[in-house]
């Protein structure tokens, strides 16, 4: 099937998919293109473009934040700026991120393929985000303004505000079409395409992430496409859904949006976490410690962060069997996720460790992660959840996981793969330096909100108390170091694409999975010959423990 | 040129989809006309069912579930199951308030 999909010449398989001229050239070659490896790099760079605008809006909100009263714009303003700046990084950057970028350019990789299962469908997913982007961003210029609603689009707030509800909503949906694409598609790549000898346990475990992804993608994706799609037919024809004056339930409004959204924060941090499996193993020459293990916590998390939804709604008064088992639930869903980075520093243990930028961005994940992650324990219960609702504590617990996980899961996988897709190097010492300026403004700005939030200073609030000035200062101070280590990691990545050393080697890092038995940068179809898989993913020197386990056996 | 064939499966006749369209528009009408009735605490279950078998018909005939290879059956039952759990919690916040 690959042969008809590609409109790859017969001797296509010797060229670089960057030099690599088809049917299309140019501009169009891109815009028009089904290969994979060109999505990914589409996606990479319509993603990092949203992702400038929402370091930008978070910048001018931490900047707002810098006096008790205003600052820099008025209430409505802010209020514009947090609610875009959430839409933003959450639907637009860190849904799609890694799954789209890095999925798409190495999943068919990873695997023995030469693309996904369904390369048009892969194109239109991009093509359905680009059309969902653009109207997002289109409602700031046009009249009633951006969304002010939080990205929660709480009810009754969001039937009764005057800004551009319908286009927003709309935007989302459709973005949300094109996530439900890549998840099908991934899907079926993943059953239907592997190499010969490529089995289930034989896969990478970033492969296992998506497969784990996809399945939260293709089913809890339409319950917040439908949702939104509700608000709207609300606005438009005062049907009674949610609005409590028609006769409609704000609460089921909140059900139904984090059926969807809390699995979203899984859909964000998975895929994450599987470029970190990927890392680690690597930059520690050592086989993975559990692998089994870290591949079902995968897909244990898939399941039961689906059904922990409710664990954001304790202070609306739902029922205290809801709150219970919900409760229940969320203490839960730690236990994979907890899997999972015990296996990494297992891992770790007793490796050749090589403090490379990738792995400097992967161990700072796994610190990160960690305490993002057990700030949201501290939140699944009851007693304490209802102190800690809607204060600056879920702003520090979101940020550390969404942001300390995805984010540097994001910039490890960028300094990573990058070489591999480009065939240039950057430059190794700048990259470490914009770590740690990364690293560094991270907690400075972020670590102060679990105080301020402690404090009881509530979350999305222009004006402020003049006791919780000193924390804001200090976090504001922090956004800046942030964000100029930002700008220093990308324009050090863009200058390595255009001038940066070249490199053919295949193997960079010195990984044992299938990307780096292919050339740098990947021919058009990937492999000259589909290989016929025989080694695990990570064949290093195992873990004594692993050994001695073997042994017992 | 000679047109390859792809699907070798038995395809439906059209007869069967209109059929099975009518059936649907039907349920949706009794879905409207039992709204009206007061069912008490079983008129969610009502709507429900009414969407269980039109959700049935679609899957087995329009998507040829009926047809169709273990695996994606078994796709079908993973996203059904979900659908099962997710409502039974969901209903665990709605049926055990105090009113």
């Amino acid at each position: 099937m690959s042969g008809e999909t590609l409109a790859v010449s017969n001797n296509g398989h010797e060229v670089s998919y960057l030099d690599y001229e088809g049917k299309h050239k140019g501009i169009l070659g891109w815009l028009l293109s089904t290969d994979h490896k060109r999505i990914g790099i589409l996606y990479l760079i319509t993603i990092i473009s949203f992702f400038a605008v929402g370091v930008t809006l978070g910048f001018l909100i931490r900047l707002e934040l810098l006096t008790p009263e205003g600052t820099i714009v008025g209430p409505q303003v802010y209020n514009e700026f947090f609610t875009l700046h959430g839409i933003i990084m959450i639907f637009l950057v860190v849904v799609p991120v890694v799954p789209s970028v890095f999925g798409n350019f190495f999943l068919p990789i990873l695997i023995g393929a030469k693309d996904v299962a369904f390369p048009r469908l892969n194109l239109l997913s991009w093509y359905l985000y680009i059309i969902g982007g653009a109207m997002l961003l289109l409602t700031i210029v046009l009249p009633g303004g951006a969304p002010d609603t939080g990205w929660t689009f709480y009810i009754p707030y969001s039937v009764r505000t005057g800004t551009n509800m319908i286009f927003t909503l709309t935007a989302l949906f459709i973005v949300g079409f094109s996530s439900i694409l890549t998840g099908v598609n991934f899907l079926s790549t993943i059953h239907r395409m592997r190499a010969p000898g490529m089995s289930w346990f034989k896969m990478p475990l970033f492969t296992w992430a998506l497969y784990a992804t996809s399945w939260i993608q293709v089913i809890v994706t339409p319950i917040v496409g439908i949702t939104l799609l509700m608000v709207v037919i609300e606005r438009v024809f005062h049907v009674g859904v949610f609005d409590p004056t028609l006769g409609g339930d704000p609460i089921l409004f909140q059900h139904m949006f984090w059926m969807y959204s809390h699995p979203a924060v899984y859909i964000i941090i998975v895929p994450a976490m599987g470029v970190i499996s990927e890392i680690i193993p690597v930059f520690s020459q050592r086989t993975i410690f559990g692998y089994k293990a870290i591949a079902y916590s995968s897909l244990g998390i898939a399941l039961f962060g689906s059904l922990v939804w409710a664990h954001h709604m304790f202070a609306t008064g739902i029922s205290s069997t809801a709150e219970f088992v919900f409760s229940l639930l969320t203490f839960l869903v730690a236990i994979p996720s907890a899997i999972k980075v015990f296996n990494w520093t297992a891992t770790l243990y007793k490796g050749s460790i090589k403090l490379d930028p990738p792995m400097l961005y992967a161990l700072a994940f796994i610190f990160l992660f960690s305490i993002g992650g057990l700030t949201g324990i501290i939140q699944g219960a009851l007693s304490v959840d209802i102190y800690l609702t809607d204060t600056y504590f879920i702003v520090g617990h979101i940020h550390y996981v969404v942001f300390g996980g995805t984010g540097f899961g994001l910039f490890a996988a960028l300094h990573y793969w990058l070489p591999k897709m480009f065939g240039r190097m950057y430059n190794q010492k700048v990259a470490k330096s914009s770590f740690w300026a990364i690293f560094v403004g991270f907690n400075i700005l972020y670590f102060p909100f679990f105080i301020l939030g402690w404090m009881g200073m509530p979350r999305r609030s222009y004006h402020y108390l003049p006791q919780f000035q000193l924390y804001h200062v200090i976090s504001t101070v922090g956004s800046w170091i942030m964000v100029t280590g930002i700008l220093i990691m990308l324009i050090n990545l863009l200058t390595s694409l255009l001038k940066g050393k070249k490199i053919e080697e295949q193997n960079i890092w010195g990984g044992e999975t299938l990307e780096w038995k292919v050339s740098t940068p990947p021919t058009v179809e990937n492999f000259e010959e589909i290989p016929n898989v025989v080694d695990g993913p990570y064949d290093y020197k195992q873990n004594e423990y692993a050994e001695l386990e073997e042994e017992v056996k | 040129m000679e047109e390859i064939k792809t699907h070798d499966k038995k395809t439906h006749s059209y007869g069967i989809y209109v059929l099975v369209w009518l059936t649907l528009v039907a349920l949706t009408g009794l879905t409207a006309a039992v709204a009206g009735i007061n069912f008490g605490k079983f008129s969610i279950l009502v709507a429900i069912l009414i969407a269980v078998v039109k959700s049935y018909l679609v899957l087995t005939e329009f998507m040829h579930l009926k047809s169709e290879e273990r695996v994606f059956r078994v796709f079908a039952l993973v996203a059904l199951l979900f659908i099962v759990i997710s409502l039974t919690l969901l209903f665990s916040d709605y049926s055990s308030y105090v009113r």
